[in-house]
């Protein structure tokens, strides 16, 4: 459906996105997890043909967005970030507005959008006097009006109260049924509670790419043990520890007394504290530390994502 | 389908004129300066004539265009629905000819009411010379028609609005008063700047003849405002 190849956007000499590829499929809800400044938007405005990219192809469909941008505006709904809407007008009015540029001239389709994005009592109120749950609900209804096959929202859950959250996220995951849908977002639950895959982004780089339950699993599942130990050196223990079930890796760490310090990725399925200390204690070691830390997905993004840009 | 999507925004833009109080408050000041100019001779020296109106109005639009036309990018750009309108299936162009078309039609709609200055000329004297009341109207047409096209390509160039206007009311006023600065000047050179005045094309009209030149003038800015804006913020992308 929409297949990113090498994708790169300077802004001046400023690097946004560097070279990026990526396919989406069509009917998934895709993800686009990163800190702020990490490229999300960047990325999703070249999508939408709001700006062009310095290299690289973007197709979507049968169309190439430096070929054919009014077709690929005409089957992309778009809502920016915050959703900029004009706020002069009557929420009734800019519908029929938008509906009007996309050559969408039955009024019932006014309405049965209204329905879905629950906006029947602001349809005659001011945009600019809605609540930031209405607004978002406007640029949801400005972005489906038209019935789009794809469906871009760009930080659709910013700035909303946690029901007002969930009642986004219902909307989306009700769209995402029949649509090919891409939001980006820096909040993890987010992707979590609504996207089939996910697409982490940092400093303009692809840094993970996969299906949210498998990324969750490759990482989630992971447990962290660190431990302090003196009486052996790093590589004894090192092989010595392999030998539990479960553990996966071992890394020696800095420490500035004089100890063996590592830090062991397991398996969360069992805990191996025990057998590790039983291991210390046959070889006639100290165990000086010894902690243990789910390694959950919010970590991993930290761990991938860290030194991110600042906003 | 390119004239139909602009027409769309024209009447949005003019809709969101009308919606807020700053259409009718310049609305209001053009109108009461430009009576003032009309009425004055007219009670005081009973002279019943519109030489003097014509003659500032190019000055009076060189100030009332960049405030009608100064929000028509700016705004959008400072809020952010920009980025809704371009991600439209519309065309720059259709954008940019919808926003002028806009701020000429509101040009437009501010000076109907001025007929009443002619009309009450009518009134009072039997003899009256329509040749130079109609080619002022049509000159002012296009003088409008240039100015808000620079007022767009201004609005296009910041995010600020005050900034914007500056910027359109310094060409505009370039432009009417060019020939008026250059009198020191060698004849054969004021000649030449004369033509780049928009002064002094109007004036040509408003005496009631019809030149082409005059006219490829005007229209020629225009086009160039429009182009201009398009480039601009083709260039932003």
């Amino acid at each position: 459906m929409i297949s990113v190849n090498s994708l790169t956007k300077y802004y001046g000499e400023l690097l946004a996105v560097d070279n990026i590829s990526f396919t989406i499929r069509k009917g998934e809800i895709t993800g686009l997890l990163g800190p702020n400044g990490a490229g999300k938007t960047t990325t999703l405005r070249m999508l939408t043909c709001y700006l062009k990219p310095s290299r690289g192809r973007i197709s979507i469909g049968d169309f190439m967005v430096d070929e054919n941008p009014m077709e690929i505006r005409n089957i992309i709904g778009y809502l920016p970030e915050s959703a900029p809407i004009y706020s002069d007008m009557l929420v009734f009015d800019y519908l029929k507005y938008i509906g009007q540029i996309r050559q969408i001239e039955d009024r019932k389709r006014i309405k049965e959008i209204s329905r879905i994005c629950g906006l029947d009592e602001v349809m005659h109120q001011n945009v600019g006097e809605l609540s930031k749950g209405y607004r978002q609900r406007v640029g949801l209804a400005h972005a489906m009006i038209h019935n789009p096959e794809i469906l871009i929202l760009d930080e659709p859950t910013s700035g909303l109260d946690p029901n007002q959250i969930v009642e986004i996220r219902n909307i989306i995951k009700e769209i995402g049924k029949e649509k090919t849908v891409i939001l980006s977002t820096h909040i993890l639950s987010e992707v979590e509670a609504t996207c089939d895959r996910v697409i982490i982004i940092n400093k303009g780089k692809i840094v993970a790419d996969g299906m949210t339950t498998e990324l969750i699993s490759s990482f989630g599942n992971d447990v962290k043990i660190s431990l302090k130990i003196s009486g052996t050196d790093f590589n004894t223990l090192s092989e010595e520890i392999k030998k539990i079930e479960g553990i996966q890796k071992i890394t020696q760490t800095e420490n500035n007394e004089n100890l063996t310090s590592a830090v062991v990725m397991a398996t969360s399925e069992k805990d191996n504290r025990p057998e590790i200390f039983r291991l210390v204690t046959e070889k006639e070691w100290i165990l000086y530390e010894m902690s243990r830390e789910e390694n959950s997905l919010e970590n991993v993004f930290r761990e991938i994502t860290v030194g991110g840009g600042n906003d | 389908m390119t004239k139909l999507k602009s027409i769309i925004i024209m009447k949005k833009e003019l809709m969101s004129y009308f919606t807020t109080p700053i259409a009718y408050i310049v609305i209001v000041v053009f109108l009461a300066v430009t009576g003032w100019f009309f009425f004055s001779p007219f009670f005081i020296n009973s002279q019943a004539e519109l030489r003097g109106f014509f003659q500032l109005l190019p000055i009076m639009l060189a100030f009332v265009i960049p405030a009608i036309s100064m929000r028509l990018f700016s705004e959008e750009k400072n809020t952010g629905s920009f980025e809704i309108i371009m991600t439209l299936p519309v065309s720059t162009y259709d954008v940019v000819i919808g926003k002028f078309l806009a701020a000429s039609t509101f040009t437009v709609l501010m000076l109907l009411p001025t007929i009443f200055y002619p009309i009450s000329i009518l009134f009072i004297t039997e003899s009256i010379d329509f040749g130079p009341i109609i080619g002022g109207y049509i000159g002012i047409l296009f003088l409008g028609g240039a100015f808000s096209s620079i007022g767009v390509f201004a609005s296009s160039l910041t995010k600020n609005q005050i900034i914007a206007f500056m910027i359109a009311l310094v060409i505009c006023l370039f432009l009417t008063l060019i020939d008026k600065f250059l009198f020191f000047l060698p004849n054969y050179l004021l000649t030449f700047f004369e033509y780049l005045g928009a002064d002094f094309h109007f004036r040509n009209i408003s005496r009631g003849i019809i030149d082409s030149r005059d006219i490829i003038y005007f229209i020629s800015i225009t086009i160039i405002g429009i182009i201009g804006t398009v480039q601009i913020l083709e260039e932003r992308r």
